[in-house]
């Protein structure tokens, strides 16, 4: 099987979070905010190659927003090439990783950045039909395509 | 003031729960979820309980139930791309016949006011019509391919044998039968994304839709020669937007329903909350108004998927969500 883009551009892995002292503090009320779904989705592994989707820029701090108290979540992602037919399963593999991590009080809504891919309305529309993606995770061939995605690798 | 309490929760469905329907006679409520289980609800002495769980009749989530005309069945829709009939002879609920045939997920099934004939959809673009023998046989009379995507929602006009249908093509279809098969005669345009549900009113001259746009639209029916001018064709009805409410809700618009007496419309909404529309006293047929009378902005804990008028009792509402609860409201005026 021949890659969609064999020759993606390798971007720098940012730090690890720094630990405050608060963060430890148990009578500091932590919300959940950017950084934190950031680091929940940065180390998701793209679909074809041995990197994640931070190493890849499908991802990145600033489009990732968090609403703690209206409980909204948007992300958008950004396929390496305007063809990329691994569009909807990327943006399925985000969903999935906040479905599971996150409190379900949180509406995620997963996009793929403006005018960075050809069927970007019909990806974008199939993300967010809550039924088509109820369905998709129940066939198991897919659930274990998204499953090696959200496998974090060891290195 | 009018406003909406809260009766009672149902638990017991591990997994969302898409879709809640009252038997005809209302003393029943039946319900069915991700967790592939139908539950079916009614009073003991007052007191809400599950009656029955009916198991094994399907592999994958239950997306929809609908009760035949007479209350004596059942019919669910399934992802594993069947529907099953069950039969509530002698008060218990087995499972009678299995309709196969759609390529993927059903997504809707409903019976006609009649009860001889059933419409089912699918994510395979395709809606289906059955014809109910005496002999509780189920055949397979017309598939119908005019929708381009998903079609979402099936529903039987109120005494005619009309169907409408919607999908993720953003179109509401309406179909009658021709000449010993079944022909597609509207098509209405208006909504800018996915329909996810539609509904008629009592009279059947009106239909409301719901959807991932998050508005709702009331179409009026204008029949060949009515008095407004409307051009029609042949000896077919033709429907227009005459309303649309936008503003109102923040996420898609999952279910819609008429209340049978009152005529209030209420909503179910990704965004959690229930709303409920009455129709302003100086409403005109062909530029009706609505007004939003209540809102539940927390009535679940998750996206609510859908919302059931008792059909007897006009103040009693039940509702559904992805947080697995069923609630069951009253309305206080």
């Amino acid at each position: 099987m021949s890659l969609d883009n064999a020759n993606p551009v390798v971007f720098q892995k940012t730090t690890e979070r720094e630990i405050l002292p608060e963060d430890e503090d148990n009578d500091v009320l932590d919300e959940i905010d950017d950084r934190e779904v950031y680091d929940l989705i940065r180390s998701i592994n793209d679909p074809e190659h041995p990197l994640t989707l931070e190493e890849l820029n499908v991802v990145d701090h600033a489009n990732v927003h968090v609403d703690n108290k209206k409980n909204k979540i948007s992300i958008s992602f950004t396929p390496t090439i305007p063809h990329c037919s691994m569009a909807t399963l990327i943006g399925l593999s985000i969903r999935v990783k906040l479905l599971r991590a996150l409190p379900p009080r949180f509406k995620v809504d997963v996009q793929i950045s403006p005018g960075s891919h050809a069927s970007e309305e019909a990806v974008n529309k199939q993300l967010a039909d809550k039924e088509r993606v109820a369905a998709a995770l129940e066939n198991s061939h897919l659930l274990k395509v998204v499953n090696e995605c959200l496998t974090i690798r060891e290195k | 003031m009018f406003r909406l309490e809260e009766i009672t929760t149902f638990t017991g469905h591990n997994e969302a729960v898409w879709c809640v329907a009252w038997s005809p006679s209302g003393s029943l409520l039946a319900s069915c979820s991700g967790d592939k289980t139908i539950r079916i609800w009614g009073k003991e002495d007052e007191k809400w309980v599950c009656k029955t769980v009916l198991t094994d009749g399907h592999s994958r989530t239950i997306r929809y139930i609908s009760w035949s005309p007479c209350g004596q069945y059942l019919a669910s829709a399934s992802f594993d791309a069947t529907v099953v009939i069950w039969s509530r002879k002698d008060g218990v609920f087995e499972s009678i016949a299995t309709l196969e045939g759609h390529e993927n997920e059903v997504k809707a099934v409903n019976w006609s006011s009649s009860g001889s004939l059933i419409a089912t959809c699918s994510r395979d673009k395709s809606v289906w019509i059955w014809e109910v023998t005496e002999d509780e046989e189920y055949e397979c009379a017309s598939v119908m391919s005019s929708h381009s995507q998903d079609v979402k929602h099936v529903t039987w006009h109120p005494h005619k044998e009309i169907l409408a249908s919607c999908s993720y093509d953003d179109t509401i279809k309406l179909y009658k039968e021709d000449n010993d098969d079944w022909t597609c005669f509207d098509t209405l345009t208006s909504h800018d994304s996915t329909v996810w549900k539609i509904c008629f009113d009592q009279s059947g001259s009106r239909l409301a839709s719901c959807g991932d746009d998050q508005t709702v639209k009331i179409w009026q029916e204008y029949v060949p020669g009515n008095e407004e001018g409307v051009l029609t064709k042949g000896n077919d009805s033709v429907w227009k937007c005459v309303c649309t409410l936008s503003g109102y809700h923040e996420r898609s618009i999952y279910d819609i329903c008429w209340n049978v007496e009152t005529g209030h419309l209420v909503t179910a909404c990704g965004d959690d909350a229930i709303r409920i529309f009455a129709e302003d006293s100086c409403s005109s047929k062909n530029e009706p108004k609505f007004n939003l009378v209540t809102t539940v902005t927390h009535a679940h804990a998750q996206d609510v998927n859908a919302v059931a008028w008792n059909p007897k009792i006009p103040t009693l509402l039940a509702s559904c969500s992805d947080d697995t609860t069923i609630k069951l409201w009253r309305i206080i005026e």
